[in-house]
């Protein structure tokens, strides 16, 4: 999205429709770096759903401006100062990652704009710091982990070895992981952040008796690790249980490297209501690529501001009202159930996903069997709103 | 701690060692024959695992797309030569570094403008697609071991280039003193553009080496091209056979490194403080070698020139 | 390092336009809030004070590299460790900016001093190396902090005190702290490059064997601007924290400090007013690509490469030729 020309396109919509109002929506997303594929898919999804709507949203002409966090703090800081004192935008959709999430939460919440997260979910924001202005239409960072470990308990897998970046989004899964799961963690390592060579660590788990391996290694170190494990022919002996390793943005370059991994996850590209399969045939024939719970999340943040809009009748002044409205979340999400929880994180539906290849030989993430129904995330009961 | 754990972990710091070498040996020479600090070397290593990428999508073959892609990042190496780095020989070091960081920034933005941001993946050559059975149940690919034959082998033609030819005595001699060569009616000139391309290309085929191994991504070479530098200065600006050395070892520490240094503090603290201070000193542990070295040899290991 | 900038001379020969210059940038940054109540807004004044601080942090890189000919690789571990220190500070209960500056400038004071023993022990391309080491070491270490955020960071809540005030609470007192930090700061490194010990630290960077022969201890003379030029930038790293808020590892990153590196050269070293026209021009110009278009690196890298080809002596040193001034 090109700043430029959107104004120029503002401007001219401006003259054109001169009392017409209008929604403006700042997005903060990672597009420097191989993490910008995340950061398109968000773009992407948000996008459909406002082609869906006709380029409105709740009626009112949509405006969406783009921005790169090119995953500096200090950059995620500027350009939310952008949006909200610059742009003035009504809402902010964002981040991606985390700590670009922290650094652009104070300035967007503060300026009393709403902050909406279509991916982090960091749990500092969850308990005692949750926020008015905050809403998440992913998940609580945690509970992707929570479910594997949900599952790998009732699996009956004896002995876990455990593997995640060593930042703090990789010790919250490799926590969340054993909050229900009772069985013995035989190791658990912690690999520099972007790392290479995974052959060492494969050959500790070779050697540590493992039954099944829990990663967290997303983006490009996903597609290293799921590759040099299945080269290392470890993959039939070892259960690969994972979350945010095998997702639609590494499996186009793991391929059959990741077949029959398993996941876990609030929705695959094959869920069976008719608004996500309509959704993944419209993203694929617009994008040309297969959508990924990014895409998903940000779909469902541009229906949520649709549906709060539409409620208070297009007039954003009253922040109670507006707040009210996105509370009560009256849309109907790709995923299926969709509630928010009183600190605004979601209340949703959680399943065991497995790498499959599709008919058309596209890798992706089907769902297995629902793990948890209406599952909240654990740090809920800090929050005093 | 099993032997074959020890076993793997020797045999991994072999093979990042090796890549090390080939992307420091062309850092080396470009540094110490022309004193030309080139901070573009990494990007020249992605450009190589990129041209790998697109070669292996048009032919279908990786070794033909590794025929394809050598010549290529020649081709890239002179260009930057020629467009830019000639008019810097005699600049100081730190406009050097101002553009060749421009270099960077721009060929990494366009690797993901043309290719995208997303990690891509290379297979290996089909006849090395298989695996040496190490012990019950683990596999080592046979590809890492022929990306360590290669590197040793490439290090064994460039020891013999350097020793043993007229080309590699005029580098050596460049290396200790460039301006006695020039003096003596070498064509310079054509020595640095030799060396440059040479090094480019050199960088280059460690990226294709390293493309099925690794993922292919823009800023793929950005960190591995300060751990080249630590090489270098380890090893001894100017000196192939410091630049292997110190390759080996850097590889080496850092790789046998990470396993022992948690394991190590395991035995001496809690589980988990140790799995969040052992990763943090794991990084650090080729930083401290490279000031170890630089404490006892501030030249590096195989100094090239007396004094600089 | 050899290549001093022959901008040196031309700067030392015309103390007063270079006033002017300076005078001028603080004039400009001194209305930049009352620009932004009619246009760009809260955005703008943040703008500016990002670029401020880069600013400071530049100029004590400049006293380093330009004037001492010691370039380091590490110069943003120092703005990371004040940084740190307020970020941990305000987050355990501590809020007086009177007690947090002092400790932050004490440990980047200790740092420098136990890091710079062994660093100056090497030159060249060496330095360049062990600086970034202990860069390293320091980024590594405060990503391991997890009771802080370890690498995702750490949102501050609440601002400092400023003398039991509530000054550094708002927006317009943060800017002027900032503005008058950086005159400060600029003005300081006026100060010390004009004197003796700032002609030394010159001479030395020549040629250090006739500056020992004189007499001089090289080694202390250059720990000495290494500590200063590393408590600098700590304060910047504490204005740093208490303008976003915020605090987080990658900033003494080696990429930071590789910025910091083009801004000094990109402005023109050992000039008065390099370091600072070249931390501005950094942060601008990235902002106005930036809006352009996402892959604005496609043009500044290019921008990059010309100016390093062709203004020799910087952004400063073009500023010189285009006013037809001769040396």
């Amino acid at each position: 999205m090109n700043k430029l020309a959107m104004t120029l396109a503002s401007s001219l919509l401006g003259l054109a429709t001169m009392a017409t109002a209008e929604v403006k929506v700042g997005m903060i997303v990672t597009l420097s770096g191989p993490p910008a594929a995340l950061g398109q898919q968000v773009v992407d999804g948000f996008q459909l759903a406002i082609d869906d709507l006709d380029g409105k949203l709740g009626g009112q002409t949509a405006m969406v401006i783009v921005e790169d966090d090119e995953l500096k703090p200090e950059v995620a800081l500027s350009k939310a100062n952008s949006l909200v004192e610059s742009e003035q935008a009504d809402f902010v959709v964002g981040t991606v990652f985390s700590n670009m999430l922290q650094a652009a939460f104070r300035p967007v919440t503060e300026s009393e704009t709403f902050l909406i997260s279509p991916n982090a979910g960091p749990s500092t924001f969850a308990g005692r710091n949750c926020n008015p202005y905050f809403f998440v239409t992913s998940y609580q960072n945690n509970q992707n982990a929570e479910v594997m470990g949900a599952h790998a308990q009732a699996a009956g897998y004896k002995k876990v070895f455990m593997i995640a970046p060593n930042y703090q989004a990789g010790r919250d899964n490799m926590e969340g992981f054993r909050m229900h799961y009772e069985g013995e963690i035989v190791d658990e390592v912690y690999v520099p952040l972007g790392h290479q060579d995974y052959s060492a660590e494969i050959a500790r788990i070779a050697t540590s008796g493992a039954d099944a391996v829990f990663a967290f290694t997303p983006g490009g170190m996903g597609v290293r690790f799921v590759r040099q494990f299945r080269d290392s022919g470890l993959a039939d002996k070892v259960q690969f249980m994972s979350v945010f390793t095998t997702d639609e943005t590494t499996l186009p370059a793991q391929k059959d490297a990741a077949e029959g991994f398993l996941a876990a996850g609030n929705w695959a590209p094959d869920t069976a209501t008719d608004e996500s399969t309509a959704f993944v045939a419209a993203f694929e024939a617009k994008y040309g690529y297969v959508p990924g719970g990014y895409a998903m999340q940000a779909y469902d943040a541009a229906m949520l501001i649709n549906s709060a809009v539409e409620a208070v009748g297009g007039d954003l002044s009253d922040k109670d009202a507006v707040r009210a409205a996105l509370k009560a979340a009256k849309f109907t999400s790709l995923r299926g159930n969709f509630a928010f929880n009183t600190n605004h994180y979601p209340i949703q539906d959680f399943y065991q996903l497995s790498v499959t290849e599709r008919q058309d030989g596209a890798w992706v993430t089907a769902v297995g069997e629902k793990i948890f129904e209406g599952y909240e995330d654990s740090f809920a009961a800090e929050c005093s709103m | 701690m099993s032997t074959t754990l020890i076993l793997i972990q020797v045999l991994n710091g072999l093979q990042l060692g090796v890549i090390l070498f080939l992307i420091a040996a062309g850092l080396t020479l470009v540094f110490g024959v022309m004193g030309f600090i080139n901070l573009a070397h990494g990007v020249q290593y992605m450009v190589g695992a990129y041209l790998a990428y697109w070669g292996y999508g048009v032919t279908g073959s990786f070794v033909l797309a590794l025929l394809m892609a050598l010549p290529l990042a020649l081709v890239m190496g002179l260009i930057l030569e020629f467009l830019i780095f000639r008019h810097l020989y005699d600049r100081d070091h730190l406009s050097q570094v101002l553009a060749t960081f421009g270099v960077i920034l721009f060929l990494n933005q366009l690797a993901k403008v043309v290719f995208g941001p997303a990690s891509l993946s290379v297979p290996p050559p089909a006849f090395l697609d298989f695996s040496f059975t190490l012990v019950d149940g683990l596999l080592y690919p046979a590809y890492r071991i022929a990306v360590i034959v290669a590197g040793l082998l490439v290090a064994f033609v460039l020891w013999l280039v350097i020793t043993r030819t007229r080309i590699g005595m005029l580098i050596r001699a460049g290396a200790t003193n460039p301006d006695m060569v020039s003096a003596l009616g070498v064509n310079v000139r054509l020595l640095f553009m030799v060396v440059f391309g040479f090094g480019a290309m050199l960088a280059g085929f460690a990226g294709v080496m390293a493309a099925p191994i690794f993922s292919v991504e823009p800023g793929m070479g950005d960190n591995l091209l300060i751990v080249a530098f630590v090489v270098i200065i380890i090893g001894g600006a100017g000196s192939i056979r410091g630049a292997f050395v110190a390759a080996l070892l850097v590889g080496l520490v850092d790789t046998l490194g990470r396993t022992l240094v948690t394991d190590g503090l395991r035995l001496v603290m809690d589980a988990s403080a140790a799995n969040q201070i052992g990763p943090a000193i794991a990084s650090m542990l080729i930083y401290v070698l490279m000031a170890l070295v630089l404490f006892w040899r501030p030249e590096g290991l195989f100094a090239a020139r007396a004094a600089r | 390092m050899s290549g001093a900038p022959q901008a040196t001379a031309a700067a030392a020969g015309r103390p007063r336009s270079a006033l002017l210059v300076a005078g001028v940038i603080f004039a400009v940054l001194a209305l930049v809030p009352f620009i932004a109540e009619v246009a760009g807004g809260a955005y703008l004044t943040s703008l500016a004070v990002r670029a401020m601080i880069l600013a400071i942090v530049a100029i004590s890189l400049d006293l380093l590299m330009g004037h001492g000919g010691l370039v380091s690789f590490g110069h943003s571990a120092f703005v990371a460790i004040g940084a740190y220190c307020a970020g941990i500070m305000l987050t355990e209960g501590i809020y007086e900016i009177a007690v947090i500056l002092p400790v932050a400038i004490g440990a980047a004071a200790l740092f420098a001093l136990a890091s710079g023993a062994v660093c100056l022990r090497t030159s060249g391309v060496s330095f360049i190396m062990i600086t970034l080491a202990f860069g390293q070491m320091v980024y590594f270490a405060l990503g391991s902090l997890a009771q802080y955020g370890a690498d995702d960071g750490l949102t501050l809540w609440s601002a400092p005190d400023a003398l039991g005030t509530k000054w550094l609470a708002s927006k317009t007192g943060v800017y002027v702290t900032v503005l008058i930090a950086l005159i400060g700061a600029w003005a300081l490194v006026h100060r010390i490059t004009g004197s003796r010990f700032g002609r030394v630290l010159r001479a030395a960077r020549q040629n250090p064997a006739r500056v020992a022969s004189m007499g001089y201890s090289v080694f202390r003379y250059r720990l000495t601007a290494y500590a200063i030029a590393a408590m600098i930038a700590a304060v910047a790293g504490v204005l740093w924290a208490v303008h976003a808020s915020f605090v987080s590892p990658s900033l003494g990153s080696w990429q930071r400090s590789g910025d910091l590196i083009v801004m000094v050269v990109l402005g023109g070293m050992a000039t008065r007013n390099g370091a600072l026209i070249g931390a501005l021009f950094f942060i601008v110009i990235e902002e106005v690509l930036s809006s352009i278009t996402h892959d604005w690196r496609l043009i500044f890298g290019p921008l990059l490469i010309l100016i390093a080809l062709y203004a020799r002596g910087g952004l400063v040193g073009l500023l010189d030729r285009i006013q037809g001034d001769r040396t």
